[in-house]
């Protein structure tokens, strides 16, 4: 039968279910679907820390969001179109997020006694009046999968895991999809399993004929292709995607790639994507502690690859004192910190943006290092690969940071074609430099930059280690003027890494006006979609993000001076804003939020009308 | 784009670990590096620098293939003495950086110079792990059961009881048995020596260089400033051979001043006998087996202190070695396997991922 297909600009669907039921699998893969059709996309994952928390409870609820639509979408949205409850307490945490009018698909099963109290709820709410304000559908998912696999010899514990299969089936139907890739899917990876194949096959087609027949839902939506850039596209999520950046780096500059990692949370799956691409050289090495982990790298360093760690906020305490190391060495590192909310072990799987300052300062003594930033999944892989870089070309270590929300989140991407990445400058000396003359570890070129000599190359064996070094000699030195020297020398080395970075931009908004929001990391989805609202709004309005915080860009204070205020939010209790604050000496403004979640357009919104509403009053009296 | 032949022979590695070539000959001078050695005189790193000196240019290595790696303790100054590739870098975390250099660059000879501070109580982690490893690496643990660096505070294998700057009513820890922590992290190879027995010493580092493997040598050495003496009755002349039991792979275990003592094993419980007594003759005693992982454990616990009646006598020598696969070569094994599966890798199709779209204009 048919029914009307209602066009859509853009959606937000939330998956919400117990942390067994496989929602973070149906999530990503509506994810693909939705990329393959041409949408613009967002996602956010949103999972408990413990692997299998008390079933059916509120902490135990696993959510999975995305946005999606014909127009450019730069957040996952702040509130739900739909929402999909698998029981009780997914309905009870996300329901205040869920729009007006919005449609709640419900799985009858999980609202049974238990599940009621596990979750809180006196009464069920889908059967008294508590939910008249949303579009409801009940669907016994339980029953009817277990219906459409009478046939198939899975045991019935077997059989209802493929529950989030019906799921699926039927969302596909609702946005009128095609479930063709997700077939595909499903025979890759279940190729050995005959029986869980046919389960999980049969009852996503279960799920999207129940759509067809069901007399109940007589309405169904269709988001069209978003109109975006030309080009090649696929869909990415952060740690693969810095995953990806830093294998392209390394083929790219010839140097073999160490990725030395204790597993942390949310940086492990930096460690798995490169485990995976042995076939690229990549050596990946599970140390036993994150201490073991930056020091391995830096071993490989030393030997003239390109050493790698990565980790998470706790773990990147614990490597500060090696970081000092190779700040002393001048070798190449690249570090890596998806941040998690913080302090010691913190909220694990939830976001923030609380270790900028740790990154810039956090050493002891005077240890200038770089520092960037990633902003969205695929700039993971341009930053990665910007880390490597500089880290090499400069002879530093590079802290690049991520966080938990872009670390998961997906987005499409126009990824680049190899030929198209920059080149990377290694100079490492070779035997035959050596007669001409002495090798002297920290002679600088004009950049301060040293020369990088290997084990294995004759004539320039050197010792070279943590104790100050002498200027140009880099033998031990515990001479007063010489240790000013360094430390001014080791400062000016990174500075002057700012002519070797792109300048800064402005993302949207005029050049000149009365209001900069500056972000850095991952608000940078929530600052666009802000600031292309309060553009349309008629607000004078304008938006730069940070990619490069030490050093800042060479034309970032210019920037800052050609506006009346500056707006910085950040997912921490003011971090970016002190150093903008030192650096230029302005009355920066800051927005922050520390709940663990990112910050989403309409409060930065509210944020700017409460700073700008009386000058806009004033602007449209003007007008009239 | 391609993985480029480059990359891969870019570090060779030879079969044997290390580099062995023809070369103009070097001598114990050309392993000086010039800069002024800053031990407190008398102290047993000399020594320990002296043989070490004496002993690599009979090891076939190029000078530039060798790299020493230390952590931070007197012990540690020692790649600044050596004119060699070194890093000193910070405590106890030398394993690791060794871990990563051998990881990725297999053909180098690495040296990893630690103590009992550096390499029990701060690296003891590391320590444990790169052992059980099993890099080829060597590593020379050079204990003198005392912090010397930061002026005389008890180490991890100072005895109970010791009186020092930070213990003044005596010491309440119970001190580490390196060698039996060596066997205990399934080390492959585990051997003891001492400052003051240049001879043996030289021996050892060479056996130790020749194990391909992770190779233990603790070296007992004499801290004259804050522990003189500590190994005095197992280094001196008129203690020595009472105190102590060489050990000779396929040799009987005798030691004595007129080698008249032995060792024999009764089930596993080692006991001394007096040669000529009851009619025990060396063909009764205990054969040293360096292959054999009990009896090293066993050898591991002669460990009393010298002064308790009736004590073993502290052995010397190779108490364990065995072939065993090397980190490193399975690292690069792997990377072969996997590139002989799915050929070499193409960057492109790696960024594109399995699912790709295209939007036009």
């Amino acid at each position: 039968m048919s029914k009307f297909i209602e066009e859509r600009k853009n959606v937000v669907v939330k998956f919400a279910g117990d942390s067994g039921d496989g929602m973070q699998l149906v999530g990503m893969q509506f994810t693909n679907n939705t990329a393959l059709i041409g949408n613009d996309l967002g996602t956010f994952p949103d999972f408990p820390a413990e692997i299998r928390a008390p079933q059916g409870t509120i902490p135990g609820v696993s959510g999975f969001q995305i946005h999606f639509g014909s127009t450019e979408i730069y957040t996952p949205g702040d509130a739900c179109d739909v929402l999909v409850a698998m029981n009780a307490a997914a309905l009870k945490s996300n329901l205040t997020n869920l729009k007006p009018g919005g449609i709640i698909i419900a799985n009858t099963d999980g609202f049974d006694a238990k599940n009621l109290r596990l979750a809180g709820y006196e009464e069920n709410p889908l059967n008294n009046e508590s939910l008249q304000s949303y579009l409801l559908h009940k669907i016994d998912i339980t029953k009817l999968t277990r219906e459409s696999l009478k046939d198939n010899p899975l045991g019935t514990r077997d059989k209802d895991r493929s529950k989030n299969m019906f799921v699926l089936g039927f969302i596909y139907w609702l946005f009128n999809r095609d479930i063709k890739n997700t077939e595909a899917f499903l025979k890759r990876k279940f190729i050995n399993e005959h029986d869980i194949l046919d389960a999980n096959l049969k009852t996503l087609r279960a799920g999207y004929n129940y759509g067809d027949i069901t007399e109940s839902i007589g309405q169904r939506y269709m988001v069209r292709a978003a109109k975006m850039e030309p080009g090649k596209y696929r869909s990415v999520t952060g740690n693969p995607a810095l995953a990806l950046g830093l294998i392209a780096a390394s083929l790219k500059s010839g140097l073999k790639a160490f990725y030395g990692s204790y597993p942390i949370t949310p940086a492990s799956d930096i460690l798995h994507e490169l485990a995976k691409h042995k076939n690229f050289d990549v050596i990946t090495f599970q140390a036993e502690d994150e201490i073991a982990a930056i020091c391995s790298a830096i071993g490989a360093s030393y030997g003239g690859n390109l050493g790698i760690t990565g980790t998470s906020g706790p773990g990147m305490a614990l490597k500060t004192e090696a970081l000092g190391l190779a700040i002393m060495l001048e070798i190449p590192l690249v570090v890596i910190n998806i941040q998690r909310a913080g302090p010691s072990t913190g909220l694990p799987t939830k976001t923030e943006q609380a270790d900028l300052l740790q990154a810039v300062y956090g050493r002891n003594g005077e240890s200038p290092l770089v520092v960037m930033a990633a902003s969205t999944p695929s700039s993971c892989f341009d930053m990665a690969y910007e880390a490597v870089r500089i880290a090499v070309e400069h002879m530093t270590p590079v802290v690049l940071l991520s966080d938990g929300y872009i670390a998961n989140g997906a987005e499409p991407w126009r990824f680049p074609t190899s030929d198209a990445l920059p080149e990377i400058k290694v100079s490492i000396a070779k035997e035959k430099d050596a007669a001409e003359q002495k090798y002297l570890p920290y002679q600088r070129n004009e950049d301060l930059v040293r020369q990088w000599a290997v084990p294995g190359t004759s004539g320039f064996e050197h010792r070279i280690g943590g104790l100050e070094k002498e200027d140009i000699t880099g033998n031990i030195s515990y001479d007063p003027e010489n240790h000013q020297k360094m430390v001014k020398t080791r400062e000016a080395k990174i500075e002057r890494i700012a002519k070797y970075i792109p300048k800064q931009t402005i993302d949207q908004g005029a050049e000149k006006g009365r209001l900069l929001i500056l972000g850095w990391g991952s608000t940078y989805g929530s600052i666009r979609s802000a600031v292309r609202d309060l553009l349309e709004e008629g607000y004078d309005v304008a938006h730069a993000h940070l990619h490069y915080i030490k050093p800042f860009p060479e034309n970032l204070g210019e920037i800052l001076r050609n506006y009346e205020k500056v707006l910085i939010p950040e997912i921490n209790n003011g971090q970016l804003i002190r150093l903008i604050r030192d650096t230029f000496l302005i009355p920066a403004i800051g927005y922050n939020k520390i709940k663990g979640t990112p910050i989403t357009k309409n409060e930065l919104k509210e944020q700017v009308y409460s700073m700008l509403s009386i000058e806009k009053e004033i602007a449209s009296v003007g007008e009239i | 784009m391609k993985v480029t032949q480059e990359i891969q022979t870019s570090t060779k590695i030879k079969s044997n670990g290390s580099a062995l070539v023809d070369q103009p000959l070097l001598s114990p001078k050309s392993f000086e590096s010039g800069q002024e050695v800053r031990w407190c005189p008398g102290c047993g790193d000399y020594s320990i620098l002296k043989q070490m000196q004496q002993i690599l240019p009979d090891l076939g290595l190029k000078k530039e293939d060798i790299v020493f790696i230390s952590g931070i303790g007197c012990s540690s100054r020692f790649p600044y003495y050596l004119d060699t590739f070194g890093m000193h870098s910070i405590h106890g975390r030398a394993p690791a950086i060794a871990s990563g250099l051998k990881a990725t660059r297999p053909e180098l000879s690495i040296w990893i110079i630690t103590g009992d501070g550096d390499g029990l109580s701060i690296g003891g982690n590391h320590m444990a792990h790169v052992l059980r490893r099993n890099f080829d690496l060597n590593i020379l643990f050079f204990n003198n059961e005392i912090y010397g660096l930061t002026k005389g505070q008890y180490s991890p294998t100072s005895a109970e009881n010791s009186i020092t700057k930070s213990t003044p009513y005596g010491s309440l820890d119970h001190p580490f048995n390196p060698l039996a922590f060596a066997l205990g992290a399934d080390g492959s190879f585990v051997a003891r020596s001492m400052d003051r027995d240049p001879k043996h010493l030289q021996a050892l580092l060479k056996i130790a260089h020749s194990h391909k493997g992770t190779s233990f040598l603790e070296i007992y050495q004499n801290c004259n400033i804050f522990n003189n003496g500590a190994f005095f009755v197992f280094t001196e002349k008129d203690s020595k051979p009472v105190h102590t039991i060489f050990l000779e792979h396929g040799a009987p275990l005798v030691y004595g001043v007129n080698k008249e003592k032995g060792i024999i094993l009764d089930g596993y419980t080692p006991r001394i006998v007096e040669l000529g007594e009851n009619g025990i003759s060396t063909n009764d005693l205990w054969i040293h087996d360096e292959t054999d992982r009990t009896k090293s454990h066993i050898l591991s616990r002669f460990f009393e202190d010298p002064r308790v009646e009736g004590n073993f006598p502290r052995p010397f020598g190779v108490f364990y070695r065995e072939e065993r696969s090397l980190f490193e070569q399975r690292i690069w094994q792997q990377l072969e396997t996997v590139k002989q599966k799915k050929g070499l890798g193409d960057l492109d199709a790696l960024i594109a991922g399995n699912e790709t779209w295209v939007i036009k204009e």
